[in-house]
């Protein structure tokens, strides 16, 4: 027998399954219960804000990387690359 | 020797150069390891986190390189193909090596009481990440945190968030099922979110 009322979804499940709400890849139905976690867990909220704004940092770090270091490749290592290249 | 000017690699005529090194001209494998080269073992210095390892990942992808030219397509840029092999010659190089038990990243997970609440009481985030990404150092700082993953989390997070290959992809150059690999992506999310936490949302209850 079911009492009608939906099981609340806890942090721990929220955590778990965030990167699959952020992808969308959750049925309706727990996407519903993922929403209603968020409204009423500002801890929540918090933490899935710190996760997203995390991805966003995590794409860009290493955008200026190459620039910022010569281009240049040691002229020993070019000699020895070029000493492997197959002969026709 | 050929000289190039710096930062060469953007301006240089990738299908003039294809055409050269198809016709077995000398001075164009010289020019397509100058031209190339530096940004291609910062790719690969990024992975392995290794000069010696970095430099034997770049000799061994311009060696398959040279070797795979013949069927190169041209469908893709020359530079994204020999990216492509720098990284997969990386990941070769990552499984090759015998290491020391990793550390654990459980300590960068969240912690949940008996109930499921979170143990830590999380701060807001100070700004946005396009905010902190005008500062010069927010990449570093990024990067060094990265840097503190354990490699298998670590090269997860490379492979998805900054080369964005797809999960699949990623799933069969690490053989992982793609279910195992977007756990691993998540848990290396949440690890690196921890440790950026502490810099851009300090909590109160867990500094």
């Amino acid at each position: 027998m079911t009492s009608g009322i939906k099981p609340m979804l806890t942090c721990r499940e929220f955590a778990d399954f965030m990167a699959d709400y952020l992808a969308d890849e959750l049925s309706p139905a727990i996407k519903d219960s993922f929403d209603e976690h968020l409204r009423l867990c500002p801890n929540c909220r918090r933490y899935l804000a710190s996760y997203k704004e995390t991805v966003a940092l995590g794409r860009h770090a290493f955008e200026d990387y190459e620039a910022m270091l010569p281009p240049e490749v040691p002229d020993d290592l070019v000699k020895a690359i070029l000493a492997v290249r197959p002969r026709p | 020797m050929v000289n190039l000017p710096r930062g060469s690699a953007a301006s240089i005529d990738e299908a003039a150069l294809l055409a050269r090194l198809r016709a077995g001209d000398e001075q164009a494998f010289e020019v397509m390891v100058r031209a190339f080269g530096g940004r291609l073992l910062a790719v690969a210095r990024r992975f392995v986190r290794d000069e010696a390892d970095a430099q034997d990942v770049l000799q061994s992808a311009y060696l398959s390189a040279f070797r795979a030219l013949a069927q190169f397509e041209g469908s893709s840029q020359l530079s994204t193909w020999l990216h492509r092999i720098v990284v997969n010659t990386a990941l070769m190089k990552l499984r090759s090596r015998r290491r020391k038990p990793e550390d654990s990243i459980d300590q960068l997970l969240p912690g949940f009481l008996d109930d499921g609440h979170h143990v830590e009481q999380f701060a807001d985030w100070t700004a946005p990440a396009d905010r902190l990404l005008e500062q010069q150092e927010t990449r570093a700082t990024v990067r060094a945190a990265i840097d503190q993953l354990p490699d298998r989390y670590r090269v997860v997070l490379l492979l998805r968030d900054i080369e964005e290959r797809p999960t699949q992809e990623v799933a069969e150059a690490l053989q992982m099922t793609p279910t195992a690999v977007k756990v691993r992506l998540h848990r290396a999310r949440q690890a690196l979110s921890t440790l950026l936490r502490k810099i851009y949302a300090p909590s109160v209850t867990n500094p």
